[in-house]
């Protein structure tokens, strides 16, 4: 429905990214459809107006963090994004993701973006052998409390497309990274923790966050990285203050 | 913690102590400020009110040395986000700036303190 009292229109305006660093947006015009999301819309074109209009899917349930892209100038999930509630005079602009390069109209290489979870040592550091007995976290402690508030990154690209500071300091980790490298800071399980604090304290780490908290604005899963941030930096604060080497 | 890590940790570590110096440092100024313009402001009440006051020196040295420590930070932090200068050289430039503001600020300080005699 368009706004409170109007009636759905028949067909909806579409402007879409097509080219890649260099392009330019090309109309469509595509049936309107009730509670249509933005990832139809984008997929109707590609079946049945123009078949070399590339973009990426693949669950179109908001689990596998494959479709973001930025619909009238906001990052956001499209196949969990409604056109009714985005779309402005019957029109919605579908553009690639910010900060990351286009590879062709609506995809973007995510390389950097993953790249730097590695970077941020986002990935589980074993410790216990198969002899050991199974670690038992409960699950009201306070370290695990703060993992489950982080956990849920579906890994979409959304808060590392809204962030000032990465598109100011390319090497900054981001969001993402930060935020996945703070739920490991509080697995007890997890044996490289010095490490990854190495990693996210340092130029381009947690301390270059400016707080704008872009990526709570904008994360569909409602996480709050810069929460998640803000907790790296007191660890990191914490490590210096002891002396740690 | 490496070097690298280590000096990032103590730069922020440093502006945040800074801020908090200032958060207080600023509301007296002023308030000092606000309550001088009422009261007249002229430069003899100004200097009537320092020179030779020890509480005002230590919270005035104390002001500049977190101006000192806390703005060159800050604009360490702009320069690398918005120029294309290399991060040595604004970490020079910055240092500059910082013996810039402490100097200007402990002359003006100790000035007032000792108007007359120093």
């Amino acid at each position: 429905m368009e706004g409170e009292t109007g009636t759905m229109a028949d067909t909806l305006n579409v402007l879409l990214w097509r080219g890649a660093e260099e392009g330019t947006f090309v109309a469509y015009r595509v049936p309107r459809r009730e509670n249509q999301t933005v990832l139809d819309v984008v997929t109707y074109v590609q079946r049945h107006i123009d078949p070399t209009l590339s973009y990426r899917f693949a669950c179109r349930v908001g689990m596998c963090g494959s479709c973001a892209m930025t619909v009238n100038g906001r990052p956001r999930w499209t196949c969990r994004t409604h056109v009714k509630k985005v779309a402005t005079d019957n029109r919605i602009e579908i553009a690639p993701l910010r900060n990351l390069k286009v590879i062709k109209d609506l995809s973007v290489d995510m390389a950097e973006f993953f790249d730097k979870w590695k970077r941020a040592k986002g990935h589980f550091h074993p410790t216990a052998t198969r002899r050991d007995e199974f670690a038992v976290v409960k699950p009201e402690s306070a370290m695990r409390r703060q993992a489950n508030a982080a956990i849920e990154c579906i890994g979409c690209g959304v808060c590392y497309a809204s962030c000032d500071v990465v598109a100011w300091n390319r090497d900054y980790l981001g969001p993402a990274a930060l935020n996945r490298a703070w739920t490991l800071v509080n697995d007890v399980r997890d044996g490289d923790q010095r490490a990854r604090l190495m990693a996210v304290a340092g130029d381009a780490g947690c301390h270059a966050c400016h707080s704008q908290q872009s990526c709570l604005e904008h994360c569909p899963k409602h996480l709050n990285p810069t929460a998640s941030i803000a907790g790296l930096k007191r660890a990191s604060l914490l490590a210096f203050l002891r002396g740690e080497p | 913690m490496n070097g690298r890590t280590r000096a990032q940790t103590y730069i922020w570590f440093a502006q945040r102590l800074s801020g908090a110096v200032l958060a207080v440092a600023v509301i007296v100024h002023l308030a000092t400020i606000v309550f001088a313009v009422r009261g007249g402001l002229t430069a003899a009440e100004i200097i009537g009110r320092i020179k030779g006051n020890a509480i005002w020196l230590v919270f005035y040295v104390l002001f500049v040395v977190a101006v000192a420590v806390h703005a060159p930070i800050g604009l360490r932090t702009i320069l690398n986000e918005m120029t294309p200068i290399p991060a040595r050289g604004i970490d020079g430039v910055v240092g500059l700036f910082a013996l810039l503001l402490l100097w200007l600020g402990l002359r003006a300080t100790f000035g007032l303190y000792g108007f007359g005699g120093g």
